[in-house]
């Protein structure tokens, strides 16, 4: 919300520097997100005492400072025409110091041209010579200094401004007209200059969405009081009683707890003052006239939403006779058309204001366009072509009654009507966060007495209230100990009741009950925020610590006891297999989420089985390749590989996150862990040395495996296997017992075409991180370090080329038994010495005993049994 | 003889001045040292020389052959020495060409920055849990004080999903709910790491899904100094004793008092930069003392129990420590850019 602090000043003195203000505002929870400075000069932030303070304000500030002695207010006695230019006036000007005639384009000046002297003069904003003012020709603000120019033959060094040269708005149709009350040659900072705070409006502040709320935070956090006049709210008692003149009937209280009209006779339709069309445009809304403003003026300034209706419209309707409104939920089938234009299919929740002709607006939210009724307050946020567009500045009427709405809806309705709507207006962002019903009234009388102040007419005597649910202002109850209990610092009950009381709490002591001293407060009533029972005592607690300070409250450590402590194994588990990664040389990823199937797909072969399994989609996606849950992590894993390819060579990436799986049954969607791993490129990186051009394969792949699986300590099984991500040939799963933990291999080449990647050979793996950190045992025991010597020994056999080299070293541990410690293959040969269709293996074994050094004829007698082993199981033969 | 042995001592000296080399030297200490050296003779006839002559003559002889052999060793350490100095002279690397490159793992910068924040929390005697990434609208926004239609519902742009009722967490709160109902009576220390989504254009401070972890302490007498407290710890554990850190009154539906709490912006110091929106501050979380509603959806009494609870942004701590300056680094995964952490 835009916050002018000129009319802050209305009701409450600013007695600290703005930039103090506004921090004191953004750490009480009413976040100042901008500071657009009108005129005024900007805090300095070069200077160093200056400089802390502004750092801990944090606030953007903008604006343009008015040189004092430069840009002054100025009196216009004569519009003359220029003897050259159609489209250009003189203007005989008095500064305060001199006359000048000064050169202007401003087409709300040519009325006034050739006039002679004017009977009032015109008081206008006027740059001197040497000024520095935005260039009022040029889109956004660019700063310009005033020099001497000729312009049709006629010298110009000066300017009368427009609000755009000045920086108050955009607007340069026309120059400023000041009020006529305005003072002569005054520096014009000193008249107009402001500030504009920029309020971030959170839900439960929503009472401080118009000035007066803002005033009375500024006053419980400045220590200062409020000063409302007494008349504020008071109407001129006139004209004749309002009673008769319309009638309210409220079908549901729940919905509508409140509804208040007023009339005034006989308004002066025109123009609004320059001071009210100036805080209108500082506060973000258009001026449109006198009524339409009022409406809007009043609503900024306490907070309720009017809606002005043109009374004899209404009186046509009711064929004659005096008005009946009438508020009930939309019927079945039901269609308003509102002012913007658009024909709306209404929700049977949608509250509508209706006469006994039929509907005028949706409640709370915007009128309708086909009542032709006095179009108002409601109209849509200011930067848009606003529905006002189409209301009374097109009339021709210049004199009209005015029957003033200020209603009270249920803020849940009126969010779900806008929700539905897709309808947003000043008036429904301050009814959908709540309006206390007792603002309708107040709302009501402020509006007419505006009213009457800007528009004259009679205003009829007192109002038509029907008002049949009165919220319960909460009463809530508090001692000192509660506070200290929550906020950890100790307040005296008198500390506490100032407080509140500074924020317009009714406070009594209750001392009936000693030792207790119980604070007894009564919530004021235009406050829907606070609560009872609990939950309100939490709201008063909130309160004083907003107001006491929140960088007041002590920085303490936990004293209360301390859980239980419980190990995670699924947290730690996956922490390992993390870290056993990364040991291994992997860099770890973290990719998108969402995705789309067409983007997953293609870790498929062409051909093969599809993804089958049904999708978690997004129903409100944010872009069009991000519309699904991701199903398989690999895929997110080979797209990063895609992308690094065009700046890498070698690329060895892994995640671990989760999967999504839409669930018919269950309550939430399937969440599954998976470990993808994808390596490709060469084994090594880059380098002036010479060195291996080889590149990662299956067997690489094999090894972090391994190498994974050992540091957690799983026993695993590696067979042949087949899937449609991978090359059938080269394709192998990770069993444990039975249970299969994961696939891996190389791409198949028609998934490999799918992608975008460098020519190298992609492996990659799948595994299951459920599965995975379930089979982590608690505990493994350590192997013995051997005291006594091994035998290493070579063992080279030739085996079918069919028989897998697994089995092979399977059966030479089977016949070894515990003896031999380590088998490792060093080497495969084919030669055509060894015959077709065979392969030789060479091992290395390692004999070992834990209790003796073994001699030449043990190891012998085991050779002998590896090698008859191998001989009746595989057909093996001892290689020469 | 005496002669003898003075003209064999200078030859065999200036022998030795002409070897160059170990080669050179071992045949010259065969020569002059070995059982067919020219001292040998000498030593041979001692027996049959007079007891006169003896002693001088054997004296002389063992003066030389010492005299020799130390000569030697001399002559060999000083061969040994030149020999080294030559090749430590000709064996010179060009030190500065690159080293060779070895293979590394890393982690992911978003796990560093997370597990850092777990470190300093465990340390405080929080233990971590987990809850699920896509939720119920009941744990995302209904047991957090948050019934439908709620005005507080417009502060979570969230994705919403083709399971009714079931949204992607837009924060990691539900968590709370979790924990409490799984432990209620017991006091709480927990930390909820995980994703969150929010439906968000992508920006330079935006993204679609971004970590947060989840802060929850439950129990007697927790107040919200103890949330400042820890929340002040966590900073200096993360960035030293000099940050700055603002506690400010906000508003969150399942806190009461509510807080937001930013770092001091180090990108910029402070001055205000793209990073921090030019306010000088980075939003790292939102926090407060544990609504008494949603300790009540939890399973614990708010008149005995109070807690306070945080969610913090740890890519926006990773940002701040290393002066990333865009959001979108972080799920890219350009090996440029991993490469650094």
């Amino acid at each position: 919300m835009l916050v002018p602090i000129s009319w802050l000043k209305d009701f409450v003195d600013i007695t600290i520097p703005i930039p103090e203000l506004v921090r004191r505002l953004t750490m009480a929870g009413l976040e100042v997100e901008h500071v657009t400075y009108i005129g005024l000069p900007l805090p300095q932030t070069s200077a160093s005492g200056q400089e802390a303070a502004l750092d801990a304000v944090g606030t953007n500030n903008s604006g343009l400072a008015w040189e004092p002695d430069k840009i002054v207010t100025a009196s216009v006695s004569e519009v003359m025409p220029h003897p050259n230019a159609d489209r250009l006036v003189l203007c005989k000007l008095y500064d305060g110091e001199r006359e000048h005639v000064v050169l202007t384009g401003a087409p709300n000046l040519y009325p006034y041209k050739g006039l002679g002297l004017l009977p009032k003069p015109l008081k206008v904003a006027y740059a001197r010579q040497g000024a520095r003012i935005y260039d009022g020709h040029q889109p956004g603000q660019v700063l310009t200094t005033l020099k001497p120019a000729k312009i049709r033959g006629i010298e110009s060094y000066s300017m009368i401004c427009s609000e755009k040269e000045l920086g108050i708005s955009e607007d340069h149709e026309g120059v400023i007209l000041l009020d006529d009350d305005a003072p002569v040659g005054v520096p014009l900072a000193d008249y107009l200059g402001d500030a504009v705070l920029d309020i971030k409006i959170l839900p439960n502040i929503a009472r401080a969405a118009n000035i007066l709320g803002v005033a009375r935070e500024v006053a419980a956090l400045t220590g200062v009081l409020m000063h409302i006049p007494d008349d504020f709210y008071q109407v001129p008692a006139e004209g004749p009683d309002i009673a008769g003149k319309a009638s309210i009937e409220i079908t549901n209280p729940e919905l509508n707890p409140r509804f208040v009209l007023g009339l005034v006779q006989d308004v002066n339709i025109k123009p609004s003052p320059y001071w009210m069309q100036l805080r209108l445009k500082l506060a973000g809304m258009r001026p449109i006239n006198n009524i339409v403003d009022v409406t809007n003026y009043a609503m900024l300034e306490v907070g309720e939403p009017l809606h002005a209706f043109d009374y004899d419209v209404l009186v046509q309707r009711a064929g004659g006779s005096s008005p009946t409104i009438i508020t009930r939920a939309a019927n079945p089938n039901e269609h308003l058309t509102t002012l913007d234009c658009i024909d709306r299919a209404l929700s049977s929740f949608t509250v509508l204001v209706c006469d006994t002709a039929g509907s005028l607006s949706i409640a709370g939210v915007m009128g309708g366009a086909e009542s032709e009724v006095f179009e108002a307050s409601e109209n849509t946020d200011n930067n848009t072509n606003g529905p006002q567009d189409a209301g009374p500045s097109a009339r021709t009427k210049s004199t009209s009654t005015i029957l003033l709405e200020g209603a009270a809806w249920n803020n849940i309705n009126i969010r779900k009507t806008v929700a539905a709507q897709k309808l947003q207006s000043e008036a429904a962002f301050r009814f959908s966060r709540g309006v206390h019903p007792a603002m309708a009234e107040r709302g009501v009388r402020r509006g007419i007495k505006l009213m009457r102040q800007l528009a004259g007419g009679v205003v009829y005597q007192g109002v038509i209230d029907n008002y049949p649910l009165r919220p319960a202002d909460p009463v809530n109850e508090l001692t000192p100990e509660d506070v200290e209990r929550e906020l950890g610092i100790k307040l005296s009950v008198h500390e506490i009741i100032k407080i509140l009381q500074s924020l317009e709490f009714k406070c009594e002591l209750i001392t009936d009950q000693p030792p207790q001293v119980i604070i007894r407060a009564q919530t004021p009533d235009y406050r829907l925020d606070i609560n009872d029972g609990l939950v309100g005592k939490a709201d008063l607690l909130e309160e004083i610590a907003r107001i006491y300070g929140y960088d007041r409250i002590p920085e303490t450590r936990l004293t209360s006891e301390l859980p239980p402590q419980r190990s995670n194994p699924t947290i730690e588990g996956e922490e390992r297999i993390v870290d056993r990664l990364v040991d291994l040389g992997l860099q770890e990823i973290v990719s998108h989420r969402q995705t789309t199937p067409e983007r997953e797909a293609r870790r498929l072969a062409p051909g093969t089985p599809s993804d089958d399994q049904p999708y978690l989609r997004i129903i409100n996606p944010i872009a069009s390749d991000r519309v699904v849950m991701r199903h398989s992590v690999l895929n997110s894993v080979l797209e990063a590989v895609e992308r690094n390819s065009r700046i890498r060579q070698r690329i060895a990436f892994f995640e671990v996150g989760p999967i999504f799986m839409a669930s018919e049954a269950g309550e939430r969607p399937d969440e599954l862990h998976r470990l993808a791993i994808v390596l490709t490129g060469p084994r090594s990186l880059p380098g002036w040395q010479k060195q291996s051009d080889e590149v990662m394969d299956f067997y690489d792949l094999k090894g972090i495996i391994s190498g994974l699986m050992e540091g957690l300590h799983i026993d695993f099984l590696v067979e042949p296997a087949e899937h449609p991500t991978f090359h059938p040939g080269k394709t192998a799963r990770i069993l444990a017992g039975e249970q299969q933990i994961g696939i891996y291999g190389e791409l198949h080449p028609l998934v490999v075409e799918r992608y975008d990647f460098s020519p190298n050979p992609v492996v990659a793996a799948d595994i299951n991180v459920d599965l995975l950190t379930s089979l982590i045992p608690d505990r493994y025991n350590m192997q013995l370090v051997p005291a006594f010597p091994p035998v290493l020994e070579d063992l080279a056999v030739v085996v079918d080329e069919e028989i897998p080299g697994g089995r092979v070293a399977g059966v030479i541990k089977q016949a070894a038994g515990r003896i031999v410690t380590d088998i490792t293959l060093f080497d495969v040969y084919r030669s055509d010495q060894i015959g077709k269709g065979k392969k030789s293996l060479a091992y290395s074994l390692t004999y070992q005993a834990s209790d003796k050094t073994l001699t030449d004829n043990d190891v012998a007698q085991i050779r002998q049994r590896i090698i008859r082993k191998l001989d009746q199981e595989l057909g093996a033969k001892l290689r020469a | 003889m005496l002669a003898d042995l003075d003209r064999i001592e200078q030859q065999a000296l200036k022998a030795l001045e002409a070897t160059q080399d170990e080669t050179s030297l071992e045949i010259w200490r065969v020569a002059y040292l070995g059982r067919s050296a020219p001292l040998m003779p000498i030593f041979d006839q001692l027996s049959k020389l007079s007891k006169e002559e003896r002693p001088a003559i054997g004296k002389r002889a063992n003066e030389v052959k010492r005299a020799l052999e130390t000569a030697y060793s001399a002559r060999l350490e000083a061969l040994r020495q030149s020999k080294l100095q030559q090749s430590l002279q000709s064996e010179r690397l060009d030190v500065t060409l690159p080293g060779r490159s070895i293979p590394i793992g890393r982690l992911h910068p978003a796990t560093i920055s997370m597990r850092n924040v777990i470190r300093a929390f465990a340390d405080m005697g929080f233990q971590v849990y987990r809850s699920p990434e896509a939720e119920t609208d009941d744990y995302n926004f209904g047991l957090l004080n948050m019934p439908p239609n709620h005005p507080a519902r417009d502060m979570y742009d969230t994705f919403y999903t083709s399971m009714p009722s079931v949204s992607l967490r837009p924060h990691t709160s539900p968590g709370q709910i979790h924990v409490m109902r799984q432990y209620a009576p017991e006091p709480i220390r927990a930390i909820l790491p995980g994703m969150c989504y929010r439906y968000e254009q992508v920006s330079a401070r935006h993204e679609t899904q971004f970590y947060q972890i989840e802060v929850l302490a439950v129990g007697k007498n927790i107040t919200l100094g103890d949330l400042k407290g820890t929340l002040g710890d966590l900073a200096h554990r993360l960035f030293g004793q000099n940050i700055r850190t603002r506690f400010r009154a906000s508003y969150f539906p399942f806190t009461e008092p509510s807080a937001e709490f930013d770092f001091e912006c180090l990108i910029c110091g402070g001055k205000g930069c793209s990073v921090c929106s030019w306010s000088g501050w980075l939003e790292i979380g939102g926090c407060g003392m544990v609504h008494p509603t949603v300790l009540q959806n939890g399973g614990y009494d708010p008149e005995k129990f109070s807690g306070f609870a945080a969610g913090l942004g740890t890519e926006r701590i990773m940002m701040l420590k290393h002066r990333i300056e865009d959001i979108r680094y972080f799920w890219a995964n350009d090996m440029r850019f991993l490469e650094q952490f």
